[in-house]
């Protein structure tokens, strides 16, 4: 019964969090109050449903709970500031008109917008990117300071300077809470999803370790994207980032071995990927795809979904794949896409294409110090048998400071040029992992 | 919600000829546009850094120098006081700023009382 209920607070916590700091934002302009007021709900959850039962509409009873706390802070307040006017008259400026009325417009059907206009405000141009990442996870997530603090590896005090920045700033320069205007939509939206897809980068990079809160930043960034997905559902781009997200999360189990090591795509047990996960990143991929031009992201996912849909490594449409490259470098003629490209032209059969492509990225000084750039070389070196000049290259991505699981591979790899047969298998990764 | 933008122009970045014949131009439509729309308040060009004088009061005396400490690339070639309804309004103002072409706007809150 009592696990019932603590099972039951858990789920309401992530399903209704955001929600109901959304909606007290909206009301109250406070957004300090607003959390501390759902914290305050979540807090008498705990305390009251393992003894009077978990309420049939959890979610109502929270929001009911936080509202009437925030409610009776501000009447406080203001009585506050009434003595203190009484006590010394010239000292009258304090507002006094928040509190009752603004919390008496109360409309349910507001909601679902105040989580829109939330996650708008958190990720405002105007704001640092760290504080946008922040912020983000703070009001619509309901991670403590503490946790995004350990997520971004860096100390307590600081995460919470930049959240107290964020929010100064949101008030001090008066961003707007609201979800902005037409015109201006597809702009913002897309400093939306940058936020999300940062975030989720956060944690599937660190899922070589056994840093479990920060791989939970994937799930945060799904269930954000998820929320966006009913809140905008005719955006695009917000289904392709979701899809892709969902196919790269789909492969969580298989990436790493027993050993903490990274395992390449190819060489990944297939069986692990999940395909529940899968077979949803294919629906949104459709309704991404739906329109005439689809977008960086669910090309992205596209690209995704060809390796999703190889049984095995060798099924893998490498021509499809390098297709989509070339239409995504219409969109992002960024280095690293050329990098990918030249991995795909490769693996389509053009070996000596790619590794000239690479070859030029490196000529044209981009992706300088960038591992990957050199280890992709060294594997396409390797494939074509010029093994002096692929363990060179092995050496020049060693030099580059890759994390501990990438060293470990390379020095794998870089043994096996210069010493036993080269084992031709595996394929030159870029960044699918 | 009262702002202040400055607008700010790297003074070694020479503009070719059509922009430069355009910048006065624009920048009057840039007055007009706002002003009718009761969003600037106030405004100026300033003239040069060469011309500008600093005053500090130290130990009760007052020093009198000539320029600014920091010589910076960007210098503040003139303000505008706008009157928006929030800092989204008060971007679209200044992003319709001539010199936002070439050079930069910095937009700043009022502190409000």
């Amino acid at each position: 019964m009592s696990q019932d209920a603590e099972a039951a607070v858990a789920e309401a916590f992530t399903e209704e969090w955001g929600r109901i700091v959304a909606s007290l934002i909206g009301r109250t302009g406070n957004w300090d109050l607003a959390e501390d007021s759902a914290q305050q709900a979540f807090a008498e959850a705990v305390r009251r449903w393992p003894r009077d039962g978990v309420p049939r509409a959890p979610g109502a009873w929270l929001t009911t709970v936080a509202r009437n706390r925030a409610t009776d802070r501000l009447r406080h307040e203001r009585m506050r500031s009434e003595r203190l006017r009484e006590a010394a008259p010239v000292l009258s400026a304090e507002k006094s008109d928040e509190g009752d009325e603004l919390m008496a417009e109360a409309d349910e059907s507001g909601i679902v917008d105040d989580r829109l206009r939330l996650i708008f405000t958190c990720c405002h141009p105007a704001l640092p990117l760290d504080g946008r990442v922040a912020l983000t996870l703070r009001t619509l997530a309901g991670l403590t300071t503490a946790e995004i603090a350990h997520a971004f590896l860096v100390p307590e005090a600081t995460m919470a300077k930049r959240l107290v920045r964020a929010k100064g700033k949101i008030t001090h320069a008066r961003i707007p809470y609201r979800v902005p205007s037409a015109h201006r939509l597809p702009e913002r939206t897309s400093g939306v999803l940058a936020v999300l897809y940062l975030l989720f980068n956060e944690g599937y990079s660190a899922s070589a370790g056994s840093d479990l809160i920060r791989v939970d930043l994937c799930r945060e960034a799904i269930r954000l994207n998820q929320a966006l997905t009913e809140l905008m559902p005719a955006q695009a781009e917000v289904h392709g980032l979701l899809a892709l997200m969902l196919f790269q999360h789909s492969r969580r189990r298989a990436r790493v071995d027993a050993a903490g090591d990274l395992v390449t795509l190819e060489d990944q047990d297939r069986s692990l990927w999940d395909r529940e996960e899968c077979v949803a990143a294919s629906g949104h991929l459709m309704l991404a795809s739906r329109g005439g031009q689809v977008g960086p992201y669910a090309l992205q996912a596209a690209i995704a979904a060809c390796h999703a849909n190889a049984s095995e490594a060798a099924e893998t449409d490498w021509g499809e794949i390098a297709a989509l490259y070339e239409r995504l470098l219409e969109l992002m003629p960024h280095p690293l896409v050329r990098l990918n490209h030249a991995v795909a032209m490769a693996m389509a059969g053009g070996l000596d294409e790619g590794l000239g492509a690479v070859d030029e990225l490196v000529a044209a000084g981009e992706l300088a110090g960038y591992h990957l750039l050199h280890a992709t070389r060294a594997d396409l070196l390797r494939r074509l048998g010029r093994r002096e000049e692929a363990g060179g290259a092995y050496r020049e991505a060693l030099k580059c400071s890759p994390s501990e699981a990438e060293s470990r591979y390379l020095e794998r790899r870089l043994a096996e040029t210069s010493g036993r047969q080269a084992i031709g298998q595996d394929r030159p990764r870029a960044r699918q992992g | 919600m009262k702002y202040l933008m400055f607008v700010c122009v790297d003074k070694a970045v020479e503009l070719d000829p059509e922009e430069q014949a355009a910048v006065g131009p624009d920048a009057q439509a840039w007055v007009k546009e706002m002003e009718g729309r009761g969003v600037r308040l106030q405004g100026n060009e300033l003239a040069p850094v060469v011309d500008a004088t600093t005053v500090r009061l130290r130990e009760g005396e007052v020093v009198i120098a000539d320029g600014p400490f920091a010589e910076t690339k960007e210098q503040i070639a003139g303000f505008d006081i706008l009157e928006c309804a929030d800092l989204d309004e008060a971007l679209e103002v200044a992003a319709k700023h001539p010199v936002a072409r070439f050079g930069t706007l910095e937009v700043r809150p009022f502190v409000e009382e």
